[in-house]
């Protein structure tokens, strides 16, 4: 009994051994000369692999920047800090980048847009784009078949069931533009996140003819121009019949979501607007008046799904 | 005009879908029931209802209070599972038995897999196998005798009259038992019970669903027939043990059982037309599906011939099971290769 | 009997428009010719607004090598050159047509005679198919011209007539079969001259046994001609199906039909050609079927390219009103319609009214792993697989496992007993490996 035990240990042992030496010598053998700054780099990376920056993953990021240098790489979710980390290691220098967040273009809920089609094939948008404008009039709007919930992989980007679109969670967004990529229309704009997060957009991609626009959604942008006249800077510019924000130039007056008839400005974690300028507002057009009150329903829907 | 529905193509579907599929295997199952119930009445009823009822509650409960999913009864691949279950125990089982082959076979074997088409292992078969080594007594030979006051409704006077010819063993374990003692292959082939016939159309002992090779037969010809299955696993199975095992009994007629008496017996019929063919735990190409047979036959046989078992078809298949996904990455004759650049 | 050696699936034939002789559209008030009616480059309009057109003027020249011409359908006045939306509601340029009278071009020969002998020579009919737009008729649209001069690489040894029309409802081309018989072997026996080749098979399932008789009569004046008689089974009008099937050739992967030797065009197509060739008739007709098992006439049509649908569908008895999905094509391949204003093209070949139990897809369930979307499938891939590898985006394995080879034919998600729908997912997955394949740096 004894000598099994004692036998089974040392050979055990002894396999073990050789197992090492072996190891060891191929270890030796196939080692691969590499730049030991690579795993610096790496391990300052966040390590989410979400390609974000354009490369195969945070591995490749770093040989990158090792080998190539910095350039115009960045890490959209480590943001500045990790940046500046990784920039001191490898003795160069970079750019502060303001930080961004994905913003959906679009407002055609389920309430304002009507179905006019029944889409029965696979639920994902790119089907329904690679085959028609999509099941309701408008061609240009959201598909709502959640393609950037499914590339998201920070869980920052959800369809809500009751309006049908996506919801951008900033705390979670990294802005590594995973949805703009899978969004095929182009819904999802990478924008700056703006002071204390403050940003004014236009959440509508529809470049139909207002009339045309106007008849598929309510809350389309039907290319009227009154925003482009409101702007003191003119940051606003129309094209294709759809008005366009640019976020280095807005300075946050907020007077084109007072003056948009359709309500397809948004302005979001604005504190609440006094009271005496929504009157104002109403005698736009008789149609504004519910279309307004929507930016200040959003604005209450964010803060709350923060706290969560 | 109603409102258009668009989608890509194709616009329609043919006749197929699970339930129908499901469906007829179950109607496939049924000549092998009722030769059950034939011989052993209320008890065979008995043992059909439970395992059948217990594997649709079991799959209804985990669904809806652990997976929180859609019910996934309707599919019917809950009630195969029970039918098969049923047919690989032996008649008497007592209802705990039965119950506790349920729960593995559903609650393990298929369920903690994610249910339905990710199991990779036949759950009737795990089943089997699961209470076969726990329970031996009781799913082997020695339990297989008459309750008291004989089998209701049953032909019991036939059954009887074979059951005291065979000891009540099966005759897989009788030839074991009698080859073991050192009789010769020749005498125990001349015991009553044992004739070729009996085998095709009404052996007894074993389980349920073993009784007669007809049935089953009748079974997988139905199934052919609806194009629910291909008969490549089958006959694979059943061209190898053939040829296998008739090549052990050329070499020593006296030790080893003859190829027809190997595929008449056990549950190799039952194993090769229902158990080895399900969809979930077989391979998807023609290629596959025969090595898999093959190696269902090959294992079968040096279970009966050489191992402790006397019946080794659901340990086959099982460890065959296990080389599913192996045999998936074999890929299907493409239609055409590249051509060559010249 | 002779068919494709792999996979394949049996839908139910419906054939239910197959005795209505084909009749003449009247003319709409306006067609709206689109430019793009072919595979490859959009035509461009030669026509300016306000132009008096007749029927069979050139109205757009093709812009590439793969491209073809388009004639005008009617007689009457350019109205406007505009955006016109196509049956899916995608916007593409359009010749819109107001329809005055019906005033044809003098070099047309509107006669009734059948023109036996063919007087041109082989380089002048190639290029008189160019000149009238001939495209293949069988679905993609291909110019026929193209297609007959093969690159120099390639021999071609034969033609195959395409009459297997294995679509389930559709019969355009049964009707061609069985009123244009003669048309249709002289169209042959022009493609073996332009393609300098002595043999060409016609394919025809055997569900047509009428046509099978009519051609078969007729064939033994013709030399070089023989009926194929096929097997029922889809998707034997597939090109590479139909090659397989008729002359047990297999196109290679990523390949040529040609490579095979064999040119395939649809029983349309050799019709169309014949008119080109003897009867110099541009291709601005076309015949389609008007069919559905909610239809209370099933109809087949001549009509003019760029007649709305909504116009064909108000003549043949309005939308049914048990119809909710309208196919233009067969049930298995066609494409469903959103728009039903949208003209018809020179490809049109049906509207098929489907009712929602005929055509809503039923919820998807678990795949139980039957292998049945392997044993259908045509091109020996594996559906369930690509479907999983398509919904990871796992490109370089789905390259690995050829979904570049699929065509498309519906197979798999027709025999799936679990409804998922396996070839949206493979469909897409094909398109985007393409994609990579193509942005790869050619060795």
């Amino acid at each position: 009994m004894n000598t099994t035990i004692i036998f089974t240990i040392a050979t055990l042992a002894i396999l073990g051994l050789l197992l090492a030496i072996v190891l060891y010598i191929v270890a030796q053998k196939f080692k691969v000369e590499e730049d030991p700054r690579i795993d610096t780099v790496e391990s300052l990376l966040p390590g989410a692999n979400c390609g974000g920056c354009g490369k195969a993953g945070c591995r490749a990021f770093a040989e990158s920047a090792v080998k190539e240098g910095l350039g115009s790489l960045r890490c959209p979710v480590g943001g500045n800090p990790v940046m500046q980390k990784i920039a001191e290691a490898l003795g160069q220098t970079v750019e502060a980048k303001d930080p961004q967040v994905a913003v959906v273009r679009c407002s055609g809920s389920c309430d304002k847009r009507k179905k006019t089609t029944i889409y029965d094939g696979l639920a994902t948008c790119a089907t329904i784009a690679s085959l028609y404008g999509g099941d309701t009039d408008c061609k240009f709007g959201c598909l709502g078949r959640g393609d950037c919930e499914a590339a998201c992989k920070f869980d920052a980007i959800k369809i809500n069931p009751k309006t049908g679109l996506p919801e951008v969670d900033e705390e979670k967004c990294t802005a590594c533009g995973a949805c703009v990529k899978a969004c095929p229309k182009q819904i999802i704009e990478l924008r700056n996140k703006g002071p204390k997060g403050r940003r004014v957009y236009v959440a509508c991609r529809n470049q139909d003819k207002g009339a045309v626009a106007r008849k598929a959604c309510l809350a389309a942008c039907i290319g009227c121009g009154k925003c482009v006249k409101t702007c003191p800077f003119e940051a606003i510019t129309l094209e294709n019949n759809l008005a366009y924000i640019d976020y280095t130039k807005c300075r946050m007056c907020r007077k084109c979501v007072v003056e948009c008839p359709t309500g397809a400005i948004h302005e979001v974690n604005f504190p609440p607007r006094p009271a005496v300028v929504k009157p104002a507002a109403a005698p736009a057009a008789p149609a504004a008046a519910k279309p307004v009150a929507e930016p200040q329903e959003k604005k209450v829907e964010i803060p709350v799904e923060k706290k969560n | 005009m109603n409102t258009l529905i668009v989608s890509p193509s194709p616009h329609v579907h043919g006749k197929d879908n699970t339930r129908r599929l499901m469906g007829d295997v179950i109607i496939a199952l049924m000549p092998a029931v009722l030769v059950s119930i034939w011989f052993f009445g209320l008890s065979a009823i008995h043992l059909v209802c439970v395992s059948v009822l217990a594997c649709v509650v079991f799959e209804y409960l985990i669904q809806k209070f652990l997976l929180k999913g859609k019910s996934t009864v309707g599919d019917l691949s809950a009630v195969v599972t029970g039918i098969l279950l049923a047919l690989n125990l032996p008649v008497c089982s007592p209802w705990w038995l039965i119950l506790i082959g349920a729960f593995v076979a559903i609650g393990i074997a298929k369920m903690t897999f994610g249910g339905l088409g990710q199991n990779l292992f036949n759950p009737a078969l795990v089943a089997r196998v699961v209470l076969l080594v726990s329970f031996p007594v009781l799913m082997t030979g020695t339990a297989f005798h008459a309750p008291e006051g004989g089998y209701l409704f049953g032909n019991s006077e036939f059954a009887n009259a074979a059951l005291d010819a065979t000891s009540g063993a099966t005759p897989l374990g009788f030839v074991k038992e009698q080859l073991a003692k050192g009789v010769s292959m020749q005498e125990i082939m001349a015991t009553p019970g044992l004739s070729y016939t009996q085998l095709l159309f009404a052996r007894l002992g074993g389980s349920a669903g073993e009784l007669s090779a007809i049935a089953l037969i009748l079974g997988f010809i139905y199934l052919l027939c609806r194009r629910v299955i291909k008969p490549w696993i089958s006959l694979s199975i059943l061209i190898t043990v053939f040829v296998f095992a008739g090549a052990l009994w050329l070499g020593n007629p006296a030790k080893f059982t003859d190829p027809v008496f190997n595929l008449l017996s056990g549950g190799l019929l039952l194993g090769a037309f229902f158990m080895a063919t399900d969809y979930v735990t077989s391979p998807m190409t023609t290629k596959g599906q025969v090595i898999f047979g093959i190696g269902i036959g090959v294992i079968t046989i040096l279970i009966r011939e050489f191992g402790a078992y006397p019946e080794g078809v659901s340990f086959a298949i099982l460890i065959m099971n296990s080389t599913v996904p192996l045999l998936n990455r074999i890929q299907p004759k493409r239609f055409a290769k590249e051509a060559q650049k010249k | 009997m002779r068919t494709f050696r792999m996979g394949g699936v049996h839908p139910a034939d419906k054939k239910i428009s197959k005795d209505a002789a084909i009749e003449r559209l009247p003319l709409p008030k306006t067609v709206y010719i689109s430019m793009g009616q072919h595979l490859g480059a959009p035509a461009e309009p030669c026509v300016a607004v306000g132009d008096k057109v007749k029927v069979g003027q050139l109205i757009a020249n093709a812009t590439g090598f793969v491209s073809a011409p388009i004639h005008s359908s009617v007689s009457g006045t350019v109205k406007s050159i505009e955006m016109v939306k196509d049956l899916a509601g995608k916007p593409g340029k359009a010749v819109v047509i107001d329809v005055e009278g019906d005033e044809w071009m003098e070099d047309i020969d509107r006669s009734e005679d059948i023109v036996r002998e063919i007087k041109l020579e082989k380089k002048e009919i190639v290029d008189r198919i160019k000149a009238c737009g001939v495209v293949g008729l069988g679905g993609a649209t291909f110019p026929t011209n193209v297609k007959l001069s093969p690159p120099p690489t390639a021999t071609p040894t034969c033609v195959i007539i395409n009459g297997a029309e294995c679509e389930p409802y559709l019969t355009s081309d049964y009707r061609v079969m069985m009123e244009m018989p003669e048309q249709v072997l002289i169209g042959g026996t022009i493609l073996m001259k332009a393609l300098g080749v002595d043999k060409c098979y016609i394919g025809v399932e055997e569900n047509k046994p009428e046509a099978i008789k009519k051609l078969k009569a007729l064939a033994p004046q013709f030399k070089g001609v023989e009926i194929v008689t096929l097997k029922k089974k889809y998707p034997q009008g597939g090109e590479k199906q139909l090659i397989d099937a008729v002359i047990g050739k297999k196109v290679p992967s990523m390949g040529l039909p040609v490579d095979t030797g064999a040119v395939v065009q649809n029983v349309g197509t050799a019709f169309a050609v014949y008119e080109a060739v003897q009867k110099n008739k541009p291709l601005f007709e076309g015949i389609m079927t008007v069919t559905g098992d909610c239809l209370e006439h099933q109809r087949n049509f001549i009509h003019r390219v760029g007649t709305p649908l909504s116009f064909i569908m108000e003549y043949s008895g309005g939308v049914p009103e048990k119809a909710s999905k309208l196919i233009s094509g067969g049930p298995m391949m066609g494409k469903a319609i959103v728009n039903v204003d949208a003209p018809t093209l020179k490809g049109t070949s049906s509207i098929l009214y489907l009712t929602e139990a005929q055509t809503k897809r039923k919820a998807e369930s678990n795949c139980i792993r039957c292998g049945k979307c392997v044993s259908a499938c045509p091109m020996g891939l594996e559906p369930y697989l690509l479907n999983k590898l398509g919904r990871a985006s796992r490109f370089d394995e789905l390259e690995e496992h050829h979904v570049y080879d699929c065509i498309e034919c519906g197979c798999c998600s027709f025999t799936c007993p679990a409804f998922i729908p396996l070839l949206d997912t493979i469909r897409q997955s094909k398109a985007a490996v393409m994609k990579i394949m193509k942005s790869r740096p050619k060795k």
